[in-house]
């Protein structure tokens, strides 16, 4: 038990370690972050940095943290939101039904993951900008929507066969249609599978990168991790600014992370476990 | 907007701006003066700048707005990125047409230009205004004897020097590269610093211009009159070998390969460098208390000279209007507001002004005062680095091959001859 | 469900559960797949086939325009390329270190937190935490740690005397490399952990209860019955890193940009490199199917390992 314990605080040291110190550095004062020998607490460590990001003042750093902060909930809210919506329905149909090509499908829909996306970059910007969805976070919504729906049809089609047929067809016996079963008996019972697959989108959209640096270039559409990038710009590196916004950029995914993590597991078991 | 009204708008442009820029000291504003109804004046332009510390957003938004009061028919959406991310935005935005006016690095006009994405604007520029211009500054946007935009940002890598530790050693501020290395032995020796010198040497431009300022003071060429790399022998190889030699007897921090402009900056503000090469930028910031432990320490001057002299990397950025564009008459508007003395002097603080007559003026003089006299030569001296339209491909070779130098990987002869190799191969390609 | 209910179902009318019928179910299959078609390939489709036919011309600007017909001529100039295999071999080193390392990592963090014991959802909600950590930030967070001058890596090392003085670790080609492994594998264990700890609830207990009562040890335990078990997981958890080491390019942009020296540029960078940095749009086409080519051959191999595992179950 000993092992178990040990072994349990030293993963957790070596995880919490390199985030821990980005939250310090956030808070120290830019002197103590410059000084040799190193003081891991800061002797003048204040939260100013935040309270500029909520409260203050406008310099062009806050307004652009604020910004995509929103824009990239905005954008990762909805991309989820509609890849579950639509996949819900092609994954009901991999599991339950039985067609020509199934296999086929499913691996045509997964093998856009394996096209690295600058293959696809500058086409899909033209398209966008004949669409103009050139810096709208419509845009990058529909970008994303593309890469999170595959994997919802993955996950979701094995949760949905690993639960029993008998409820849904009693449900059908007394009178349900397919799709009223679906909503009815099956979805209430595949709300952990759901909250997995929700989870594993929102982090897909929050954290993508080369889409949003090509085509946002605005406030209006541009999201954290542009913003992010760009502190690390050519002469401005402010060691203590880019942490805040990093545990910024971070706290959204990993709230919902631990809200929803309970039922990582279990999606995970049913859904892509099993293959 | 007809062609024969098209060109007589612009006659009347130039003879007004003659006029205006005669005028020394603050001169009038040249566009608010050409008033409406000369053709294609109004519009909304999408203007793609990069965020630095020289012109911030904020100065960049406020000198907009200054435009656009002067202005009210024409509307600027300002768009910023960082600089590694700029020429790859150009890049993407030509075909759409996303931009109306780009800022373009000295470095890139030879490339935009040859595949047609920045627009000749040699017409819109003629001979009476860019005679005013230091001469350096002009080849910042020309290419094949055209011009492709107007330069905006002057600036170039000034020697830094930590005066305080200098006169701790019992050494005067050297003005030689022979002088640097002196200086340095003797900071190291009486133990003032472990590593007296610093550099950008990170697989980054900014390396280059490093490079390319040892290499115009030794001397050297990147490539010949037929065309050929030279950089490999001659002043390009002692360079190098210089650049090897000062990390080899530890005067340089190894940590160089990692940096760029801005962690030099940093370097030297926490005092942990006493030389270093930089933009003018560094010179406030490491002399501001708020930010540097060395405070009132730093001094600028010209670089050091080597056998060949001591010319300073052009790092210029100028203006120009993407090829795409359907506002190219309103954004010449914008490019020459943005350019004129007035507001190059009025923000001289952060970056020095293009024209020559500024820097005699009271305005400029006092907003930096330390500077300018030192700007007014390094300006007339600088070296530019290779003008070729595969310049991206031919700049990362070459960082790639001299950082094995520098890392002991290769010898700085072998680095340089795979790297002329290579790039022989990319010109002809 | 009641004895009766039960009965119902067996006598239920074919029309409710058909059974077979490839082609009865293919309409209504199609409706339900339609909007997933529409979300995932309208958009993507055309520029999907548009980079492969670019990828066969000789393009030199972002321009549409007539560019020179070279048929595979960039495929083969790219299998000509030494910075193409240099590219591919980083790759490789970058996708075995990672997956292996999180492989390994993952199936002991997941053994641990298969175990009850107290406080045990803490360490899962810690465990969390570095997968969702958005790749910008980590990449930035790990170079700030690694910084050669103020670094936190360096404070800690030296503090507790392990080395000398600050040093450089990003500043060589191959540590940089192994930095860039370190970031990733740090981000991404969890994931491997949560796959294997999902496998491991599906283990039946019968399984190992029927091994103690053999007299097999822990270790015997795990070799022989949850090893085999857990490789129908290991192989996926295989293809999905190895899918998404290949084609990484935002650490990469992050934290090193590809140097130095070119030490850290990935396939999928140097792709991104020669399209947009040179303009050499047609032959990063190429590089990009390239990459895709390289990563299906993967798939295969998952395939085929999988229906394997099956038939060992």
């Amino acid at each position: 038990m000993v092992v178990i314990y040990t072994s349990a605080v030293l993963a957790s040291v070596v995880i919490l370690a390199p985030f821990a110190w980005l939250i310090i550095s956030s808070v120290a004062a830019p002197a103590d972050l410059l000084v040799k020998p190193l003081h891991w607490i800061p002797a003048h460590a204040s939260l100013s940095r935040y309270a500029d990001i909520f409260f203050g003042a406008n310099t062009e750093t806050v307004v652009t943290f604020r910004a995509a902060l929103l824009n990239s909930t905005i954008v990762a809210t909805c991309s989820v939101l509609i890849s579950l919506g639509v996949g819900i329905f092609g994954a009901y149909a991999f599991a339950r039904l039985q067609f020509r090509f199934q296999r086929g499908i499913l691996l045509l829909f997964l093998s856009t993951y394996m096209l690295p996306p600058i293959a696809i970059l500058i086409s899909l910007y033209l398209t966008m900008v004949q669409l103009r969805l050139l810096d709208t976070k419509l845009g990058l919504v529909l970008v994303y929507c593309s890469f999170i729906t595959p994997f919802v049809l993955w996950i979701m089609s094995g949760y949905f066969r690993s639960i029993p047929r008998d409820l849904e067809d009693a449900a059908r016996i007394d009178g349900c249609s397919r799709i009223g079963a679906l909503f009815r008996v099956v979805l209430p019972l595949a709300r952990p599978g759901l909250l997995a697959t929700a989870l594993f989108g929102f982090l897909l959209a929050w954290d993508e990168f080369l889409y949003a640096l090509v085509f946002t270039s605005s406030l209006s559409s541009k999201t954290i991790p542009v913003a992010i990038a760009e502190f690390t710009g050519r002469h401005a590196v402010d060691f203590g600014m880019m942490a805040t916004g990093g545990v910024l950029a971070s706290l959204p995914p990993l709230l919902i992370a631990f809200v929803f993590q309970r039922y990582i597991v279990g999606g995970l078991a049913s859904g892509a476990v099993k293959g | 907007m007809s062609a024969a009204e098209g060109s007589e708008g612009r006659k009347r442009l130039s003879r007004r701006e003659f006029l205006g820029l005669g005028v020394a000291g603050t001169g009038l504003l040249l566009l608010g003066g050409c008033g409406g109804g000369e053709g294609g004046g109004s519009g909304t332009l999408n203007a793609l700048f990069m965020k630095q510390a020289a012109y911030s957003d904020t100065d960049v938004k406020n000198m907009t707005e200054q435009f656009q009061k002067q202005n009210p028919d024409i509307k600027v959406n300002l768009t910023f990125v960082a600089y590694e991310a700029l020429h790859d935005k150009i890049v993407a935005a030509a075909p759409a047409g996303t931009y109306d006016t780009v800022l373009v690095d000295v470095i890139w006009p030879a490339e935009f230009a040859s595949k047609k994405m920045i627009v000749d604007i040699t017409d819109r520029f003629p001979e009476s205004e860019r005679s005013k211009i230091f001469a350096g500054g002009l080849k910042t946007t020309e290419y094949d004897g055209h011009y492709y935009g107007v330069p905006w940002i002057l600036d170039t890598k000034y020697f830094f020097y930590n005066k305080k530790m200098l006169g701790e050693a019992g050494v005067n501020a050297p003005d030689t590269w022979d002088g640097v290395v002196e200086a340095a032995r003797a900071l190291k020796s009486k133990g003032i610093v472990e590593y007296p010198l610093v550099w950008s040497w990170a697989q980054a431009e900014a390396l280059i211009c490093d490079y390319t300022t040892l290499l115009g003071a030794y001397g050297g060429q990147f490539f010949d009159e037929s065309g050929k790399p030279a950089f490999n022998s001659g002043g390009g190889l002692q360079a190098l070998e210089f650049m090897r030699m000062t990390l080899d007897e530890r005067l340089s921090n190894p940590a160089s390969m990692e940096s760029i402009e801005d962690e030099v900056r940093r370097i030297v503000s926490q005092g942990e460098a006493a030389m270093a090469l930089n933009w003018t930028y560094m010179f406030d910031l490491a002399n501001d208390p708020n930010e540097s432990q060395v405070a009132g320490q730093i001094d600028i001057a010209h670089t050091p000279k080597g056998p060949a002299g001591a010319p300073g990397v052009n790092g210029s950025m100028g203006m120009a209007i993407a090829n795409g564009s359907q506002n190219q008459d309103p954004a010449w508007k914008y490019i020459k507001f943005m350019t004129s003395q007035k507001i190059q002097n009025q923000y001289a603080k952060l970056s020095l002004p293009i024209w020559k007559s500024s820097y005699d003026q009271k305005e400029v003089v006092q907003a930096l005062p330390q500077v300018v006299p030192v700007a007014k030569e390094q300006l007339n001296d600088m070296i530019l680095r290779p003008v070729v339209p595969q310049y991206n491909e031919v700049s990362h070779t070459l960082q790639v091959e001299i950082q094995q130098a520098l890392t002991g990987d290769k010898s700085p002869k072998q680095a340089l001859d795979d790297a002329a190799k290579a790039v022989a191969e990319t010109r002809q390609s | 469900m009641s004895q009766r209910r039960a009965e119902k179902l067996k006598n239920l009318p074919r029309a409710i559960v058909p059974k077979g019928g490839a082609f009865r179910q293919g309409p209504t299959a199609l409706i339900l797949l339609l909007p997933s078609l529409v979300v995932v390939f309208g958009i993507v489709l055309y520029p999907l086939l548009r980079t492969l036919y670019t990828s066969m011309f000789d393009v030199n600007s972002a321009f549409p325009g007539s560019y020179p017909f070279v048929g595979l001529g960039n495929y083969l100039e790219a299998l000509e390329r030494t910075e193409f295999w240099a590219a591919i071999l980083r790759t490789a080193y970058f996708t075995l270190s990672t997956t292996l390392l999180e492989v390994v990592l993952g199936i002991l963090l997941g053994l641990l937190l298969n175990v009850e014991f107290r406080g045990r959802w803490l360490l899962r909600s810690i465990v969390i935490l570095p997968w969702a950590l958005p790749t910008v930030v980590n990449g930035a967070m790990w170079r700030w740690i690694l910084n050669p001058a103020y670094g936190a890596l360096n404070a800690l090392l030296t503090q507790l005397h392990i080395i000398p003085e600050y040093r450089s670790w990003l500043g060589t080609p191959w540590m940089a490399l192994n930095m860039v492994v370190v970031a990733d594998v740090w981000k991404m264990t969890p994931l491997a952990a949560f796959f294997i700890l999902a496998a491991l609830q599906t283990i039946p207990r019968d399984l190992y209860e029927a091994a103690w009562v053999d007299g097999a040890g822990r270790v015997r335990t795990f070799f022989s019955i949850t090893l085999p078990l857990l490789t129908p997981t290991i192989v996926i958890i295989l293809v999905l890193r190895t899918m998404e080491a290949f084609k990484v390019f935002d650490i990469i942009y992050v934290m090193t940009r590809g140097g130095p020296a070119d030490g850290t540029q990935t396939i999928a960078y140097y792709t991104y490199v020669e399209a947009f940095s040179n303009q050499l749009f047609g032959y990063g086409a190429a590089l990009a199917y390239v990459i895709a080519l390289f990563i299906l051959f993967f798939a295969i191999i998952y395939m085929r390992l999988l229906r394997r595992g099956e038939v060992e179950y």
